[in-house]
């Protein structure tokens, strides 16, 4: 059996990854697929620990996230779509209002 | 699981991941975070999560991933130019993403945590199938479970919102 730590461990460099995306990409979309990524890797935690303690609330847990990354999905791919007609960009540089 | 198994799908795992975020072409970081989906799928077969790892198929790869494929189709974005001139953003961005992944792993070999301990043993029947998941759900996480429908309901409201056309 693969003890529950190299999970713990692949899920970190799976969230590492994730957030290293958020910083290097400039485009929009790809950004917010680095987010669903980090969103993955603690699902991938999780369920480890579900299995490990032998408990069901982590994989309840799951579905939970499963659920909010979907709304979260839907309602920022169409802030993208509303944002692209305005300004013809996914570029987070160009997409500057909300800055002082 | 066996070990060599689980290396070889980790090291898949990494490098899917790595294609998200290092492909120039935003339709090849979709289909590559596809992937990523779905041998995490296979994963949660392993850890006795079966219901899940179906979910993370039919939601993720399927529902959420066509959605993102759709608007990347939609704004027919192209591959982005190659990047210059920002090498040591680049570099910073690398160092700190190892430097969290380091911590967090050494987080996992602190005392008085899961450090040195063995998967443990069988799982009780049943587990990690639709009837127990289902139980539990319906029970004692109920009132999350129906906020969950409101919060659905807001979103689909707010997508069609946001997404029309204003016509004035």
């Amino acid at each position: 059996m693969v003890p529950v730590t190299y999970y713990l461990v692949l899920s970190a460099l799976l969230f590492a990854i994730g957030a290293v995306g958020v910083l290097i990409r400039r485009n929009v979309i790809v950004i917010f697929m680095s987010i669903e990524l980090m969103l993955n890797a603690v699902n991938l935690s999780f369920v480890a620990f579900a299995r490990q303690w032998h408990s069901m609330d982590g994989q309840v847990i799951v579905f939970f996230v499963m659920t909010v990354a979907a709304a979260e999905a839907a309602v920022g791919l169409a802030i993208i779509i509303s944002m692209f007609r305005g300004r013809e960009t996914t570029n987070v540089d160009d997409l500057n209002l909300l800055r002082w | 699981m066996s070990l060599p198994l689980f290396l070889v799908f980790a090291a898949l795992l990494v490098v899917s991941a790595l294609g998200v975020i290092l492909q120039r072409s935003p339709v090849r970081s979709a289909m590559s975070l596809v992937s990523t989906l779905f041998l995490l799928a296979a994963v949660f077969v392993f850890l006795d999560a079966h219901l899940v790892a179906l979910l993370q198929i039919i939601v993720y790869a399927g529902a959420i991933m066509v959605l993102f494929l759709f608007v990347i189709m939609l704004l027919n974005l192209q591959s982005e130019p190659r990047e210059t001139g920002r090498v040591g953003f680049r570099l910073v961005a690398a160092l700190a993403g190892s430097f969290l992944a380091l911590e967090v792993i050494q987080l996992t070999r602190a005392k008085g945590t899961v450090a040195g301990l063995g998967m443990s043993g069988a799982v009780p029947e049943g587990f990690g199938l639709t009837e127990t998941l289902g139980e539990r759900l319906f029970t004692h996480y109920l009132l999350p479970f129906e906020i969950t429908s409101v919060l659905l309901l807001v979103a689909v409201i707010g997508a069609v919102v946001l997404a029309k056309r204003h016509t004035s």
